[in-house]
């Protein structure tokens, strides 16, 4: 038998459907430029929910078997708007977005605060002075009510994304 | 020559800096109300730590003037997006929707915003210095 451990991330205090999500401004990179917008402003944008993806930083496996997976169930023509949240540099994600012909916009936060606003961060055991977020996908309305949420609970743990497409209100 | 100031070094501790930062604890009303906040009429787009970018920024900011950073790559041939909007791929470009103006070059834009929206009177008497920059001012 082979042997290896998940490890249990536990619970996150995180916002359930129906609270109100927390507003932030980070700078908004996509495939051509950053520059600084807020969720609000951008939940306003576009019909439909505005689902906001937390994933590991990018590079890992576990972003890139999220976002691989997002692009392949064309999640960009399927919501108001799909957005990253990620502690890589602005300059990381351009290069992420071109690779990886990643559709996605991501709003890059190297020292996590969004994260921990959402109670969905997460130390790295033995990267020291780094802490990033746990996989977690948050559904909002145009009002920054939460409709749908699944947060990760081991490390690492990657959604149904049937039912996950379900919890966040997507057709 | 272009000299630049140091302003953007912070020199409060990592943590003050943080505490300052009001972005969860903004209140709400600013958000929800009925009218939404204008986006600033002039964009900027500028690459991290050029010094013919500062000297816009700087002049952006004496004037008191509302802009919104778009910030692009090293390589030229990575910004697409500023050839799209201005026809060069240097920056500083500035596009101001007051005026219908887009611009690219520090030493224009510097003078173009002066003679814009500095005093009026004084500008005239700047202007042969403004544009004397040989190399035109861009990265």
């Amino acid at each position: 038998m082979l042997e290896f451990d998940v490890v249990e991330l536990g619970e996150a205090n995180h916002p359930e459907p129906g609270d109100e999500a927390t507003e932030f401004t980070r700078p908004l990179v996509n495939d051509e430029f950053w520059e600084d917008r807020s969720l609000s402003e951008l939940s306003r944008e576009g019909d439909g929910p505005t689902i906001l993806v937390f994933t590991p930083m990018l590079g890992s496996f576990v972003g890139k078997y999220v976002w691989d997976e997002l692009r392949d169930r064309g999640w960009d023509d399927r919501a108001g708007r799909v957005v990253g949240v990620t502690i890589s540099t602005p300059y990381a994600v351009k290069r992420f977005l071109e690779e990886e012909d990643c559709p996605f916009p991501f709003f890059s936060d190297p020292a996590n605060a969004v994260a921990e606003a959402y109670g969905v961060d997460h130390e790295l055991d033995d990267m020291e002075g780094i802490s990033e977020p746990r996989p977690a996908f948050f559904a909002l309305d145009s009002d920054l009510q939460v409709q749908g949420a699944w947060v990760a609970r081991e490390w690492p743990e990657f959604p149904d994304y049937d039912d996950l497409e379900d919890e966040l209100g997507l057709e | 020559m272009v000299t630049v100031a140091a302003e953007s070094v912070n020199p409060l501790p990592f943590s003050r800096r943080f505490s300052d930062d009001d972005t969860f604890t903004r209140p709400f009303p600013e958000r929800t109300a009925m009218s939404e906040p204008a986006d600033p009429p002039i964009t900027f787009y500028r690459l991290q730590a050029c010094p013919f970018c500062e000297r816009v920024t700087r002049t952006l900011q004496e004037l008191g003037l509302e802009y919104r950073s778009r910030f692009v790559e090293p390589l030229h041939s990575k910004r697409d997006v500023v050839k799209r909007v201005a026809g060069v791929r240097t920056v500083p470009v500035i596009v101001d929707e007051n005026t219908g103006v887009t611009m690219a070059e520090s030493a224009n834009i510097v003078d173009y915003l002066e003679s814009t929206y500095g005093d009026a009177g004084a500008t005239d008497a700047k202007t042969g210095t403004a544009v004397a920059n040989g190399d035109g001012g861009a990265e």
